[in-house]
């Protein structure tokens, strides 16, 4: 009788003890994987099969407050991203630093420049081969394979935010293939967008403390963007041409 | 010249004026070719001048191609018996600059071997695609005109075509300058005048180039021509300029009439250098008002070589205002943020430079050449001189 209470105590302390561990293996293991599954949750990334979700629109809210006349952080971080210099004339640049001084009060503004990815962008609506297109997600890019380099789409922007490859391309990104012939333009770094991570420009901007270049989720009201765009005064460029673009400025 | 003596020189004029006009199609090909193989890095163009001067070619080539119609238009649509003796020449002229138009363009494009990309892909939204199904249907429209009036069991349907063709050419060339008016981005287009603009201009581009190569046809066979022609056509020229001149006017004006566009009409009036000389020596002398004196002129107009030089003036005239309309167009800055001074390394805010070069001007020169290597080989082959002077050409009527 005695034999048999000890054994089941022996097995009841068993059971514990194996409960015990299961248990902490699957806080250790919860804690192991808690980190990833928090940063899938905040960066919105998606495996390379799924397309593109128009429950998404990408875009920018520029803080000219914040962005330093010389600073050119987002220009240099761009460059090195897609692969271009922008040193010769007639060399593209996706992104430029725009120096602005208001004639009337003298006050100045500097402020980076990009495609402004419309909502009904000009440069979709002029392109003969449908080559100029935008994403579900509000990205506007140029399929290079159905481009002819006609320039159209150059010549209906109204942001000059389009460049022409104008000669043969060395040492390109092989994650950014660009071509002589073609027309390009900012894709807001969709290739590392659809890898959940941030457009170079902004992650520079923000590398450098200055942070002057919020990306975001504008349809999701508990985004940064979103909040900050709904709390503050923002601006389009060319709203006159109701364009509804992604890209807002603040403080001009 | 006699008939005869020019019987004999007949064969090697041809194939001397055929080799010359091979070459001028060579040469431009050739152009094509370095422009391709090395970028349009070796043109004047760049990302603020995005269509240069294969582009002035080209557009005028293509509307004054719409409008050498016109002459068949009248004839046949329109019922005058002195015009449709020259729709069978309008029709080639109509087909031949069209193709030395539309080649120039499509050699200028960054990646001309996707040709068939273009055919092939369309964006019904885009006035561009929309265009290049008007351009094929112009070319196959006028063809079947040409067999209409060329092959006598078809001359019935004659008129019917002439109608179509007629309707075509009007869709066509509002399509062209749709691809201008349609670009609300610059301050310089963006205007519903573009349209009717570029069909007046066609009617005036397409007539006086009819005019220079009748006469030189005339010329070429020992021809003069009769006086009443010449004085119904270099009237109707005339009158066409006008309206040319007309819509400039009003196009300048209602642009005055903004307060946001007055920077840019003071650049392409006053202060815009090379594109203020085009418009004002260019377009409006040159191209305008000495054809108007020459041809309205009571003595001198009644010369065929002052109609001549007139035509070839306003042809001059032409390359000049579509040269204004179209880089000048690019060269001023955009405006993104009103009243701000601007600058940038993308030369925001500054008047944009462009210098054409040698390869441009070729290639623009090689759609020329294209036009009248297809138009001497079709007037050699098939008998497109118009018929009416044959039979009644009057001593007493000629004039010089």
């Amino acid at each position: 009788m005695s034999n048999n209470v000890d054994n089941s105590q022996n097995d009841n302390e068993q059971v514990n003890s194996r409960r015990q561990f299961l248990g902490w293996g699957a806080a250790v293991a919860g804690l192991a994987i808690a980190p990833g599954v928090t940063l899938l949750d905040i960066a919105h990334g998606r495996p390379a099969d799924e397309p593109a979700s128009s429950k998404i629109r990408w875009g920018m809210l520029i803080d000219s407050g914040k962005c330093a006349t010389g600073c050119d952080d987002c220009v240099s971080a761009c460059g090195k991203e897609n692969g271009f210099s922008g040193k010769l004339e007639t060399d593209s640049q996706w992104i430029r630093k725009i120096e602005l001084k208001d004639l009337r009060t003298g006050n100045s503004h500097s402020l980076p420049m990009l495609c402004q990815h419309c909502e009904h962008p000009p440069c979709v609506d002029v392109c003969p081969t449908g080559a100029s297109f935008k994403r579900a997600d509000g990205i506007v890019l140029v399929d290079r394979h159905i481009c002819i380099g006609c320039r159209y789409c150059m010549m209906a922007c109204p942001y000059k935010a389009r460049s022409f490859v104008h000669q043969e391309l060395e040492d390109q990104n092989p994650d950014v293939p660009r071509g002589k012939g073609c027309v390009e333009s900012c894709t807001l770094c969709v290739q590392r967008v659809d890898r959940g991570e941030q457009p170079a420009c902004s992650d520079a901007c923000a590398a450098a403390g200055h942070n002057a270049i919020l990306f975001g989720d504008l349809n999701d009201p508990n985004s940064e963007i979103a909040k900050r765009i709904a709390a503050s005064a923002t601006t389009q460029v060319r709203a006159d041409l109701d364009l509804n673009v992604g890209i807002r400025y603040q403080g001009i | 010249m006699n008939f005869e003596a020019f019987h004999k020189i007949e064969e090697r004029a041809f194939y001397a004026l055929a080799a010359a006009l091979g070459l001028v199609v060579l040469i431009g090909l050739g152009a094509a070719h370095y422009m391709e193989t090395h970028g349009h890095v070796v043109t004047g163009m760049n990302n603020q001048i995005v269509w240069g001067l294969p582009h002035v070619f080209a557009v005028f080539l293509i509307v004054a191609a719409s409008g050498v119609l016109n002459v068949a238009s009248i004839g046949s649509v329109f019922g005058k018996p002195i015009y449709k003796a020259r729709a069978p020449l309008s029709g080639l002229l109509a087909i031949a600059l069209l193709a030395g138009g539309l080649t120039v363009l499509m050699l200028d494009l960054g990646r001309p071997d996707r040709l068939i990309v273009a055919m092939t892909h369309f964006n019904f939204k885009s006035i561009f695609a929309l265009n290049v199904i008007l351009y094929t249907g112009f070319f196959a429209i006028v063809a079947t005109y040409l067999w209409t009036m060329m092959e006598r069991k078809m001359y019935g349907f004659s008129k019917y075509v002439g109608f179509s063709a007629f309707i075509w050419r009007i869709a066509l060339t509002t399509a062209t300058g749709s691809i201008f008016g349609f670009l609300v981005a610059r301050q310089a287009y963006s205007s519903a005048l573009l349209a009717p603009m570029f069909i007046i201009m066609s009617f005036s581009y397409g007539l006086a180039v009819f005019i220079i190569v009748q006469s030189f046809m005339y010329a070429w066979n020992g021809m003069k021509l009769d006086l009443a022609i010449l004085r119904r056509m270099k009237n109707l020229l005339a009158t066409f300029v006008g309206a040319v001149m007309y819509f400039t006017i009003v196009y300048h004006l209602t642009n005055l009439y903004f307060a946001k566009q007055w920077d840019f009409e003071r650049f392409i009036l006053l202060e815009g250098g090379v594109f203020t000389t085009l418009f004002w020596v260019g377009q409006m002398l040159i191209g305008t008002l000495i054809p108007l004196a020459l041809l309205l002129h009571p003595t001198l107009g009644t010369r065929c070589k002052t109609v001549v030089w007139a035509a070839g003036m306003i042809i001059v005239g032409g390359f000049a205002q579509l040269y204004v309309i179209i880089i000048g167009g690019q060269a001023f800055p955009l405006n993104l943020f009103p009243g701000m001074q601007q600058s940038s390394s993308f030369f925001d805010g500054v008047i944009h430079h462009y210098q054409p070069t040698l390869p441009e001007f070729l290639l623009g020169m090689g759609g020329i050449g294209i036009a009248f290597l297809l138009t001497t080989i079709a007037v050699r082959v098939l008998r497109f001189i118009p018929q009416d002077d044959f039979h009644h050409v009057s001593k007493e009527m000629l004039t010089d």
